[in-house]
């Protein structure tokens, strides 16, 4: 360890003067762009006297703080248990089924939070197939003589919540256990640990910054969340925020609140990581799987159940909804529409598009802000990463606004620029593409990347970048070469986080798309906004299957990608290859 | 001859290509921009009418909320013709944000009462949404005003959708009109009370409700009712249109029934203002009006349209006298009772 140490002390003679640099200043502008929507944000709630506050606070901020409370209260508890209890069982123990279910539960990702609210109010309802074989199995025949309570209540909304938004806690949590020192687990065992002991006493706490990462970003998506908590009645603060802006056309209010929410968030976060501050979680040992019990008997039977709830709740049984709904209605629609077509086809566009941006900012930023040695001292590419993450901490309405501003003076200043050039008025060059939208979901789904890809490089001990670079490798080379096939869980699990977050997005996308564009969320909300769920439903099951494919392939290179590395020796260990001597240079 | 520097005319080549691609719009004629928070798919059948008609394209954004705020943004350089949307506030609000520009046409002069338009022509309403009482077909109740819905003898039995839904404040609004702000906050402690449900989702819930027996009366738009009813049989909507009859309530002292508009306005910097007015006029014709009618079951403008079967029966229309901008003027303080009241909690 001194020795490492010292070498992390000399490592900058080593160093030419600009390596490095080019990454902060990437990080820096990345920081930039995302704090630019925040500053316009905050000229908007300059505009605003402050007397609507003492209503809020009277009437409104009560009752919205507690159900907001409460509601993240609930499914923060709910996505934890769900996410890490099924990532412990897969990792922990095999069972039959095991292989699929390991990726078959992230496939509640690929359902929008809007779609399930409205998928299960149909099957709860009273007149809903649930609710009917329950009255005809107990001998009623009318729900005026039974009937269950409504969905559309609190605990409602935590359990639809809960059950869509688990997969982020799950994903996260999984490769992290999938490649954790199987030794530290081990060693437990042979002090004495008991099977839970392990679980509670190492590897849970082990896995505190993928668990925290995860819930952090299901709680972001429960707090910004508007659809399904409008559609199921809780008024939490996003509601008021809208409220404000929309009902009672107050921009600046709506701003206010919104940046305040948005300060709390920050506040909440940061305190998170104060509270693991001190701790470090790179492991030096060469990673190797957990040997998974295989368990037999009832036990297996009881894995298998409890495996199979998350993914039964959360996407086989809206799945199923929408595609009766969409066999019902095929001889009314005729089959797929061209203009169907063509919104399926730009939404796969531009969020391919989006997810290529998005993880290649995130590398720079989370790059930037890497841990160089083993020192706590503040570091400005921190700082940039905790910047770049701040555009998940606001409803994607708000931040759809923010963007307005910023992307119309770009507009104008390179509109001016090629009418001196061509002496055509080209128009509105973002706002009239899509590529605002492309920029938007970026710095949208920003932190989603930055903060996988921060936790996987936290788990890279900094001591082979340092021998790497001993070695005579650039900075870049080694992030080509050592950082980048170690990160590539990382980078495939937020891929498919960003991929199918981009192609459900839906506020941003109704405010910032050009003319005569459809995305598939766009088209059912048009549908949804007519009051006609249902026949949206073509639309969300095209979502639920675009949504599916990246989840399957990723789900399914993540997972081998994981195996190959922990086995022995495979990809940890290519970074201290004799190889890279070859291309030995003195510096 | 001179010759050009490689990357000037290259960059040149660039621009020109990209005002061809994304710019094209502004450059060309015979097309018309519209911004709409409309449902697509209930106006689209209009616009395509009049393109067959006019030969005028037209490109559409479908924007839910935040019209405003994009248009203000793109200031002189939008390339938006005509805005679009519900409910008469936000009417006013395109108006009052400075985003709209005042026409004149004889001819939506003639087929728009004066009380629906704005009286310098910046802003005109195009289709009038009746508020009416969804009951359970087994009830037996005839007429209604909107103030009995706080009865104590509903108690558990009404549904409505979130108080702070347009919809509902201009309701409010024009409650707090007729019967001052007081009474209305009783009222709506009374309604609060009389709720079977959360205020939420959306109007057909009312009927699906009433379905499935969780309430027997609720508040919510006509037209859905002509949706519903003409649905395909056997389909939920048809089902749930099917469960339930309508009254159209009136306030206590005026003997009307609450009205909002549908309505547009042509942009203050539409590169096409002609074709922009020729929309808007043609969206007043005969044809039109009748569109809005059978296909979309919403009451015409104009005078002498014919009605579909579904939304005839239920009788004729008296619409409030209260003008709609005294609606819009009360609906702040309309959405402040919603909170005050704890509506929707």
């Amino acid at each position: 360890m001194s020795f490492s140490f010292a070498l992390a002390r000399r490592l900058p003679r080593f160093r030419r003067p600009e390596s490095g640099g080019g990454w902060m200043l990437a990080a820096a502008l990345i920081a930039l762009a995302v704090v630019a929507p925040l500053a316009s944000l905050a000229w908007s709630a300059m505009d605003a006297s402050l007397a609507h506050w003492a209503h809020l606070a009277r009437f409104v901020l009560p009752q919205a703080l507690a159900n907001t409370a409460l509601l993240l209260a609930g499914v923060g508890v709910l996505v934890t248990l769900l996410g890490t209890g099924s990532a412990w069982l897969v990792s922990a123990y095999d069972f039959p089924s095991r292989g699929v279910l390991g990726w078959a539960l992230l496939l509640p990702l690929a359902v929008p939070t809007y779609i399930i609210a409205f998928a299960y109010l149909d099957l709860l309802h009273p007149i809903g197939p649930v609710q009917t074989l329950l009255r005809d199995l107990l001998g009623y025949d009318s729900p005026r003589q039974f009937r269950l309570p409504d969905l559309r209540s609190l605990p409602g909304a935590v359990f639809v919540l809960g059950f869509v938004l688990y997969p982020y806690v799950y994903l996260s949590t999984r490769v992290m256990f999938s490649t954790q020192a199987a030794s530290l687990l081990e060693a437990a065992r042979t002090l004495g640990t008991g099977r839970y002991g392990v679980f509670w006493r190492v590897a849970l706490p082990l896995a505190r910054p993928a668990i925290a990462v995860g819930v952090s970003l299901a709680l972001l998506e429960t707090l910004n969340d508007i659809g399904a908590s409008e559609f199921l009645g809780v008024q939490t603060l996003t509601v008021s925020v809208y409220t404000t802006w929309v009902t009672r056309s107050d921009l600046a209010g709506a701003a206010q609140i919104a940046l305040t929410m948005l300060a709390i968030v920050v506040a909440l976060i940061l305190l998170e990581r104060h509270g693991r501050k001190r701790q470090r979680y790179a492991s030096t040992q060469r990673m190797r799987p957990m040997q998974p019990r295989r368990l037999r008997g009832a036990a297996a039977w009881a894995a298998v159940l409890l495996g199979w709830v998350p993914v039964l709740v959360g996407f086989v049984a809206p799945a199923l909804y929408l595609a009766v709904e969409t066999w019902k209605r095929l001889h009314l629609v005729g089959g797929v529409s061209d203009q169907l077509l063509a919104g399926a086809a730009n939404t796969v566009g531009i969020a391919a598009a989006a997810t290529a941006v998005t993880l290649a900012c995130g590398l720079a930023v989370a790059w930037a802000g890497r841990a160089m040695r083993e020192s706590s001292r503040p570091q400005p590419g921190r700082a940039c990463a905790r910047i770049a993450s701040l555009g998940y901490a606001v409803p994607g309405t708000v931040l759809a606004i923010g963007l307005l501003l910023p992307f119309v003076l770009i507009d104008r200043g390179l509109g001016g620029v090629l009418e001196a050039l061509t002496g055509h008025a080209p128009g509105l060059l973002l706002m009239g593409s899509s590529t605002a939208l492309v920029i938007a979901y970026t710095l949208r789904f920003l932190a989603i990347s930055t903060g996988a890809l921060e936790a996987g490089l936290s788990r890279i001990p900094p001591s082979l970048e340092q021998a790497s670079r001993l070695l005579g490798e650039t900075g870049s080379g080694t992030l080509r070469r050592v950082h980048l096939p170690l990160l590539r869980p990382a980078l495939a699990a937020s891929a498919l986080l960003v991929f199918v977050d981009a192609m459900k997005e839906l506020p941003a996308t109704l405010l910032l798309r050009p003319m005569n564009f459809d995305t598939l969320a766009t088209w059912l909300y048009a549908e949804a906004a007519r009051g006609t769920y249902e026949e949206g439903a073509v639309a969300a099951l095209g979502i639920v299957l675009a949504g599916l494919l990246p989840v399957v392939l990723l789900a399914r290179t993540d997972l081998k990608m994981g195996q190959r590395q922990a086995r022995p020796g495979a990809r940890a260990a290519a970074a201290q290859d004799p190889e890279p001597q070859k291309e030995y240079r003195t510096p | 001859m001179k010759r050009t520097p490689f990357s000037l005319s290259a960059l040149r080549a660039l621009a020109l290509a990209a005002a061809a691609t994304l710019g094209g719009n502004a450059l060309a004629a015979g097309e018309v921009s519209l911004y709409t928070t409309r449902e697509p798919k209930l106006i689209q059948p209009l616009l395509d009418a009049y393109t067959k008609k006019s030969g005028v394209k037209v490109n559409t954004v479908f924007v839910k909320d935040g019209l405003i705020e994009r248009v203000k943004a793109e200031g002189d350089k939008s390339p938006a013709d005509v805005l679009m949307t519900v409910d008469i506030g936000n009417l006013i609000d395109l108006v009052e944000a400075g985003v709209t520009q005042p026409v004149q046409s004889r001819t939506l002069e003639e087929v728009i009462p004066a009380n629906l338009r704005g009286s310098d022509g910046s802003w005109y309403a195009l289709s009038l949404r009746d508020r009416v009482l969804y009951v359970a077909n087994d009830l037996d109740l005839k007429a209604f005003s909107y103030e009995e819905l706080a009865d104590p003898k509903w108690k558990g039995k009404v549904c409505i959708r979130s108080g702070q839904h347009p919809y509902n404040t201009a309701l409010i609004a024009a409650m707090i009109s007729h019967d001052g702000a007081e009474a209305t906050e009783q009222w709506l402690r009374g309604v609060k009370a009389n709720l079977a449900r959360k205020a939420a989702g959306g109007d057909r819930d009312v009927a699906r409700d009433i379905l499935g027996a969780i309430c027997d009366i609720g508040i919510a738009n006509a037209y859905y009712v002509g949706h519903m009813k003409n649905a395909e049989p056997g389909t939920d909507a048809r089902k749930w249109g099917d469960a339930i009859k309508v009254i159209r309530p009136t306030f206590g002292k005026s003997k009307g029934t609450h009205v909002n508009v549908s309505g547009a306005a042509v942009a203050r910097h539409a590169p096409n203002r002609d074709n922009a007015v020729g929309l808007l006029e043609y969206l007043v014709s005969e044809e039109a009006q009748s569109l809005y009618a059978k296909a979309n079951y919403e009451y015409p403008i104009r005078k002498g349209v014919e009605l579909d079967p579904v939304v005839a029966s239920f009788g004729p229309l008296e619409v409030d006298p209260l003008p709609v901008t005294e609606i819009a003027k009360h609906r702040k303080q309309a959405s402040e009772l919603v909170d005050k009241v704890g509506f929707d909690n």
